[in-house]
């Protein structure tokens, strides 16, 4: 399986809110962040949780977000482990 | 998606799924509490300690256990068999890592044993990802202004450990007395050594 997103890349998650299970925690939509790192592939949550037998096999990031992107103030950082298809390239980073 | 984690929900929707199970003849209530007791046989914060302690007075371990946090525990015989993968965190002079789930209470049970109520509450959950100096105060931790925070929100299939300092004045003790030394909150992060 080829990483889409290598160390180092700018990403957005996606911002949408779907009406079944997902991984991709509501304070983290839409937001800018760097790819940590690759960190295995695993079947995505969104599909598997629903019972269903399809699920894909999704790389899954370590994503470092700055708190000031998440919540407009703050100074640390915050690591979410996201699949990859909830993540684009940074549009502003093309 | 329902927002609603409260503790007792939860608990009635597994009393009544251990009560299909047994109506059904699928499981009968001492055979759960055997795979329950045997998922949880062994899990204690010692284990983690046990980790740390090696990890601190022997670098290659270290080095080892920084790189490949799964690999290096299983060396000490933890997490074999686990899907999960384990990544160490290490905190530095000025670096500091915490470790939480907000979506619900993953935890790395095998090396933790099962988790603080607190970890599980909405106000840690909620909390320490927006204001984790705070937070962190509150559990009698409190950072220089210049130590960098990262919170790690464990929301896929990794497990996050910290591998805290080593106090000042601990040359001298072997590996035994060091993981003593270590606690729950500290390998939480909401601690120091």
């Amino acid at each position: 399986m080829t990483d889409r997103f290598p160390p180092g890349t700018r990403v957005r998650t996606y911002d949408h809110d779907p009406a079944h299970h997902t991984r991709l925690p509501r304070y983290a939509r839409g937001k800018r962040g760097v790819v940590v790192e690759p960190e295995g592939p695993a079947e995505l949550a969104d599909i598997s949780a629903q019972g269903r037998g399809d699920a894909p096999l999704q790389q899954i990031y370590a994503v470092r977000f700055a708190a000031r992107d998440l919540w407009g103030e703050g100074d640390h950082h915050v690591v979410l482990d996201l699949w990859e298809s909830y993540l684009e390239e940074d549009p502003d980073e093309r | 998606m329902s927002g609603d984690h409260s503790d007792a929900a939860i608990a009635r929707r597994v009393r009544r799924m251990e009560t299909l199970l047994e109506e059904k003849g699928v499981l009968s209530g001492a055979r759960l509490d055997e795979i329950i007791d045997a998922s949880l046989s062994g899990a204690s914060p010692a284990n983690g300690a046990r980790v740390v302690a090696r990890a601190w007075t022997d670098p290659g371990y270290r080095r080892r256990l920084l790189a490949d946090g799964t690999a290096a525990v299983r060396e000490l015989g933890f997490m074999e068999g686990s899907y999960q993968r384990l990544r160490v965190v290490e905190n530095t002079a000025d670096t500091h890592n915490v470790i939480v789930c907000t979506l619900c209470s993953c935890y790395p049970l095998r090396l933790l044993g099962p988790s603080p109520s607190w970890y599980k509450s909405e106000a840690y959950r909620s909390r320490v990802v927006r204001e984790p100096r705070t937070v962190l105060a509150e559990f009698g931790l409190e950072l220089p202004a210049g130590t960098e925070i990262t919170v790690w929100d464990s929301s896929a299939e990794t497990r996050y450990m910290v591998l805290p300092r080593r106090p000042e004045g601990t040359e001298g003790l072997g590996e035994e007395e060091l993981a003593a030394l270590v606690t729950r909150n500290a390998l939480i992060g909401t601690a120091a050594v």
